[in-house]
């Protein structure tokens, strides 16, 4: 027993080396050199400024943007570090809701979202991914559905026809790869940077 | 459902039997100690790691020093992981400043690692340093797989061999695994990973300014190269909170369908290995068609039970099925399928939040961790714990017919069968033990993030994922507490170990045992009829052991969803 104490300890170490120090250093090398734009995480520049990653969802509150789902994340509040206040699309801390199927706090929650959107286009029914909070709470995409659904909102507050902006929804949406994985989905930054660019 | 779905979901299957047998054949020739394509590069690294531990390559081990030395090697990896959390507010690789972690989470986590199951009471982003990301949790994440997969090549080993005393050599075992198997096709896996969109970077957060006007401060990392050795190796420990949810470790459809081809394919293949070994593949495709079919059956329930959504949503007339928790870009199946794979398999990575499933939805994945992650599995616990139910199966089997079972050419008797139902008894024991105990005590009830059924499942989930290793969780209980810290770091450590030594105790007796031809009273275990009998035994042990709890949890649950309860 005693001759596999060295091996315990050096084997280990060179292992730990190579899989651990050597491995992602390296990988931080290569993958840095070959895909730069993505290794440092798909950062969006607008007049030289960071203003979000392609990949992570932001909060759209004001009318004349498409919003994206409710987000669930929170932070450290400020006044009592022990809790935690909503803090929605904080990509410093993902996370959904966690609630049930049988949970009176989703059931509330859903039924206001739904009478909030209800109140804004009464013509079409409530897409299901505008009310539901997702898994990390930085999904940085909705459904098409989900789109055009707020189309009349935007249009109206940014005094554009309708038309025109469908036709963005409808140039941002991409759907499944090769007809077959995933969902069809928008994202929503891109769509709201396409829509600030038309305006201008 | 839809054909779109389903589609998917076959493809899937596609994939994972196609590559059983060349990554098989592969590995077969790894723990044979042949050469390789890639011997000209690793063989010399592989050398000097024997030279400076002084391993003779030439020497094997009792299955007692096998797994002594397999213990050892883990007390080393506990102690690195729970010293640079302790520590990492002085050490560099820093940026975002995190300081150390507390003694009852550091050791959680320490646990958590070693055993492969990767439970995190912790959110990464919000708690470690890159530093313990990467030379605590990247190199555990290896050797822990490693581990795993070297144990049942031990346990094969131990069917394959006739009249010998020893199962293999544990150093040179978990070094070819390192070298030949993971690290190659990590290298490969990380580059595709961060072609999809995956950060791996050593920088600080990003600052955003958000076209609102707003500040976003955005976490990054060295993500890919720690999400390539989690998927691969069924580890499922997540860089981010979110895990595999988390636009940045899960960005594409692409990406999502590559990570679950990952979760499943060294578990699958070492099927294959056991065929190989035992000198008759079909063996190995036995043993997967009853994966397969629990596996399957399975997808099915819990792909039907979220499409088919909650009794709130049709209420409030919202339809496309249970999307909260889940991601607009993987939608009903990838999400479901997702869930069912990973916790087949025991890596416990998540894309959806399970604890936001519906109540049948949400029991397959618990099911399948009760029943010891033996559907693919994780890379060689799989393996081991499901020969554990094939030795019941046979020893079933032989009961019914009068004789001595045997199976791949070996006497099944006493030692072995008792060895197996320790090792299958023992889990029970702790996840329906530690959840009787914490509900009903008041502190860990609080910590419940749903009230009524749902609470009971977030528990019982939590102590059925630490014991079988797995790591996925109903997240909203809030498990960083003194209580929960210590049992399920408990929990973790005999699901883990005490599955292991037994399984190497029937190695080592086995391996001593002569073999014997088949004769005509042999019952063949390649055929319908083996696959049938193994299926049957899993379900009659599972369903009596875990049943009761299931129903105290997700099955009263959907009947109280169906009547429009709320809690």
């Amino acid at each position: 027993m005693l001759r596999e104490i060295r091996p315990a300890i050096f084997v280990l170490l060179a292992l730990t080396l190579i899989t651990g120090v050597a491995y992602p250093l390296v990988m931080t090398g290569v993958a840095g050199a070959i895909f730069p734009q993505q290794a440092q995480g798909s950062l969006i520049d607008r007049d030289g400024k960071v203003v979000g990653s392609a990949l992570i969802g932001q909060e759209f509150k004001s009318e004349g943007y498409f919003h994206g789902r409710p987000s669930a994340t929170t932070a450290p509040d400020p006044n009592d570090s022990t809790k935690t206040v909503a803090a929605p699309y904080n990509a410093a801390n993902s996370g959904g809701s966690n609630l049930g199927p049988t949970s009176k706090v989703l059931s509330d929650r859903l039924k206001e979202g739904v009478e909030k959107l209800k109140a804004e286009n009464p013509a079409s029914p409530v897409p299901v991914d505008l009310v539901t909070t997702s898994a990390s709470g930085l999904d940085p995409d909705i459904s098409p559905e989900a789109a055009l659904f707020q189309v009349p909102r935007v249009a109206k507050a940014r005094n554009m026809p309708q038309e025109r902006v469908r036709d963005l929804v409808t140039q941002n949406t991409q759907g499944r790869l090769l007809g077959l994985f995933g969902e069809p989905r928008v994202n929503v930054l891109a769509l709201n940077l396409a829509l600030d660019a038309a305006a201008k | 459902m839809t054909v779109i779905g389903w589609l998917q979901i076959i493809l899937y299957c596609i994939v994972i039997v196609a590559l059983v047998k060349p990554l098989g054949w592969y590995m077969t020739r790894v723990f044979n100690g042949e050469r390789t394509f890639l011997s000209p590069v690793l063989r010399p690294v592989e050398a000097g790691i024997y030279w400076i531990g002084g391993v003779d390559e030439r020497r094997e081990q009792h299955w007692l020093t096998y797994t002594a030395a397999m213990l050892l090697f883990h007390v080393g990896g506990f102690l690195i992981i729970y010293g640079l959390m302790r520590l990492q507010a002085l050490l560099p690789f820093n940026p975002a400043g995190q300081s150390a972690v507390a003694e009852d989470l550091s050791f959680n986590t320490a646990i958590s690692f070693i055993t492969n199951t990767n439970w995190q009471n912790y959110g990464g982003e919000s708690t470690l340093s890159y530093l313990t990301q990467m030379v605590g949790l990247t190199h555990q994440n290896f050797l822990s797989a490693a581990t795993g997969i070297v144990l049942a090549v031990a346990l094969i080993r131990g069917f394959a061999r006739a009249s010998m005393r020893t199962v293999g050599n544990f150093w040179i075992d978990i070094t070819r695994c390192t070298l030949y198997v993971l690290l190659p096709i990590c290298i490969v896996y990380t580059l595709f990973l961060v072609w999809q969109g995956m950060p791996q970077t050593l920088g600080d957060y990003v600052e955003a300014a958000t076209l609102e006007g707003a500040k976003q401060t955005i976490a990054v990392g060295p993500v890919a190269s720690q999400v390539a050795i989690k998927m691969l190796g069924t580890n499922g420990g997540g860089f981010f909170n979110a895990n595999a949810a988390h636009p940045f470790e899960n960005p594409t459809a692409l990406s999502n369908f590559v990570q679950i081809i990952s979760i499943f394919a060294i578990g699958a293949a070492l099927t294959n290995v056991f065929g190989r070994m035992v000198g008759n593949q079909r063996q190995g495709w036995a043993i997967l068609a009853v994966m397969g079919v629990l596996f399957i059956a399975g997808v099915a329930i819990t792909y039907w039970a979220e499409a088919n959504s909650t009794t709130m949503m049709h209420t409030l007339g919202l339809t496309g099925g249970n999307m909260e928790g889940k991601e607009v870009r993987f939608g009903i199946v990838a999400s479901s399928l997702f869930a069912v794979i990973t916790t087949a398999a025991s890596c416990g990575a998540v894309n959806a939040m399970h604890d936001s499933f519906t109540g049948l939805g949400g029991m397959i994945p618990l099911i399948n961790m009760q029943l010891g992650e033996i559907i693919v599995g994780g890379v060689g616990a799989g393996l081991y714990g499901m020969l554990l139910f094939v030795t019941i199966s046979i020893f079933v089997a032989g009961l019914m017919v009068g004789r001595t079972p045997e199976y791949v050419g070996k006497k099944i008797e006493a030692r072995e069968v008792k060895m197996a139902m320790l090792a299958i008894l023992v889990l029970p024991l702790m996840y329906l033990g530690w959840t009787a105990v914490a509900v009903v005590l008041p502190g860990p009830v609080s910590a419940m993030n749903n009230a009524g059924p749902h609470g009971f499942t977030e528990v019982l989930y939590a102590y059925t994922s630490s014991t079988g290793n797995n790591g996925s969780a109903f997240a909203g209980l809030s498990g960083n507490t003194f209580f929960y810290n210590l049992t399920l770091a408990c929990a973790m450590f005999v699901g883990r170990f005490f599955m292991i030594i037994p399984a190497m105790a029937i190695a080592g007796s086995l391996a001593g045992k002569k073999s014997i031809p088949p004769s005509m009273g042999t019952f063949p275990t390649t055929g319908g009829l083996f696959v049938g009998l193994v299926v049957g035994v899993i379900l009659i042990i599972g369903g009596l052991t875990f049943f009761p709890a299931l129903a105290l949890g997700p099955i009263v649950e959907h009947l109280a969803m169906t009547a429009g309860a709320l809690f």
